[in-house]
C-alpha cells in the first residue's frame, strides 16, 4: 500500500503514515534553508564587537529552523499548485507521504518554537522580526499574493531579504543601515531570479493558475522588468563596499557580479525566441545564484577573518 | 480503530517508518536539551560559579 492510499482511504481502518524523517526534513526546504543560514550569517558577522559562539550558533539555528517552518506551511497551503507542476510534484504533501493536516501543525509547531528561542536566546527584537518574516511567507506571500498578482515575488521577497537584518538584530538587539543594505540587495536580487526561471517555465505557473510576470504581462514586459531590476541591483550590490562596511575585495567582486549579470540581463532582453531564449533565461538564473552567492561569501570571509585577527 | 474495535497488526513498512520517526524525536529532543544546557552555560558565563554566602 502507498502513503498516498493511505489518506485518501475512506473506511475506518488505521491511517498509519509511512512518512519518514527526511520527508518531515524536506518540508522545511532545506535548499532555501541553506541560503538564509548563509545571508543571516553575513547579517550576524556586521555587528560590531565580539559574538559568543554559542549564542550565535544558537540564534543561527533558531532562524534557520523558523524559515523552515514557513517552508512548512508554504508547502501545506500550496499543495494543490505544487501537484500540478512537475519541479514540485515530488514534494512530501503533494505526493502523499505526509498528510496536508500534519504539515500544518508541523509548520505551526517550528515556527512557535524557533520564535520562542530566539527570543530567550537572543532577544525579543529579532524574535519579533523571525516572527514578522514567518507570518509574511507564509501569510501575505503564499496565502495571498502569489494567486493574485504578478508582482507577488516582488513583494514576497521580503520574506527571504530578512534574514540578514534577523541576524543582526540577534546579535545587537537593534536594526542598523548595513544590515538594510544586505536586504536591499537580497531583495532586489529576486525579481530577475525567479522571473528568468519564470520565462522557461511560464506554461508549468500558468497550467497551476499562478500569476507570474510572463504569464500576465507577458514574456517581453518580462525581459524588461528583468533587464530594469538588474540594472539597479548592480549598484546597490556595491554599496556595502561604497558605505564603508565591506573591502575592496567585495567592491570588485560586487562590480564584476554586477555587470556579469546586466551582460547576461540584456542577452534576455535580446534573445526572444526558441531555445536560445531559454537558454539565456536559465544562464541568468543560474549565474543570479552564483552572484548572490559570491557577494555574501566575501563578506563573511573577510569579517570572519577579521574577526579571527582582532 | 477498525469496524471490530481491534488495531490491526502494523505493516513491516508502517513500523519501520514508525520507528524512524520516533528516532528522530528522540535526536531532536536530545540536542534541543543539550543546546539549551549549552546556551545556559553561555548565558550566564563564569558568573555561575559564584555563589552568595550563607
Amino acid at each position: 500500500m502507498s502513503a498516498t492510499q493511505d489518506y485518501n482511504q475512506t473506511d475506518a481502518s488505521p491511517r498509519i503514515s509511512l512518512a519518514e524523517p527526511g520527508d518531515y526534513f524536506a518540508l522545511l526546504k532545506p535548499r532555501v534553508m541553506s541560503l538564509v543560514v548563509f545571508t543571516a550569517l553575513a547579517g550576524m558577522l556586521l555587528a560590531p564587537g565580539p559574538l559568543n559562539p554559542v549564542i550565535a550558533f544558537a540564534s543561527l539555528l533558531a532562524i534557520a529552523v523558523g524559515a523552515g517552518a514557513s517552508g512548512a506551511l508554504n508547502m501545506w497551503y500550496d499543495a494543490d499548485i505544487d501537484a500540478v507542476m512537475t519541479r514540485t510534484r515530488t514534494r512530501p504533501v503533494p505526493a502523499g507521504k505526509i498528510a496536508p493536516g500534519e504539515a500544518l501543525m508541523f509548520g505551526l509547531v517550528l515556527s512557535v518554537f524557533s520564535v520562542v528561542t530566539l527570543g530567550v536566546v537572543a532577544n525579543w527584537l529579532a524574535a519579533s522580526l523571525l516572527a514578522f518574516t514567518i507570518f509574511f511567507y507564509a501569510v501575505i506571500y503564499t496565502m495571498w499574493l502569489k494567486r493574485s498578482t504578478p508582482q507577488n515575488i516582488v513583494i514576497g521577497g521580503a520574506a527571504g531579504a530578512f534574514p540578514p537584518v534577523v541576524a543582526y538584530a540577534a546579535a545587537t538587539g537593534e536594526v542598523s543601515l548595513a544590515s538594510m543594505v544586505l536586504f536591499a540587495i537580497i531583495f532586489i536580487w529576486t525579481p530577475p531570479h525567479f522571473w528568468a526561471l519564470a520565462l522557461v517555465k511560464s506554461s508549468e505557473y500558468g497550467r497551476a493558475g499562478v500569476p507570474m510576470m510572463p504569464n500576465v504581462k507577458g514574456a517581453d514586459r518580462t525581459r524588461l522588468e528583468i533587464l530594469l531590476y538588474t540594472l539597479l541591483l548592480a549598484p546597490v550590490g556595491v554599496a556595502p563596499w561604497m558605505m564603508g562596511f565591506a573591502s575592496l575585495v567585495y567592491g570588485v567582486t560586487a562590480m564584476a557580479g554586477g555587470a556579469a549579470m546586466i551582460a547576461l540581463a540584456l542577452r534576455v532582453y535580446r534573445l526572444r525566441q526558441g531555445q536560445a531564449g531559454d537558454r539565456a533565461a536559465m544562464q541568468l538564473f543560474f549565474v543570479s545564484i552564483v552572484y548572490l552567492f559570491a557577494l555574501f561569501a566575501v563578506i563573511v570571509a573577510e569579517r570572519s577573518l577579521a574577526r579571527v585577527l582582532a | 480503530m477498525s469496524k471490530h474495535g481491534k488495531i490491526p497488526p502494523l505493516t513491516p513498512e508502517q513500523e519501520r517508518a514508525r520507528r524512524r520517526r520516533n528516532l528522530a524525536i528522540a535526536f531532536a529532543i536530545v540536542a534541543l536539551c543539550i543546546l539549551f544546557y549549552v546556551v545556559t552555560m553561555a548565558k550566564l558565563g563564569p558568573g555561575i560559579l559564584v555563589r552568595p554566602s550563607i
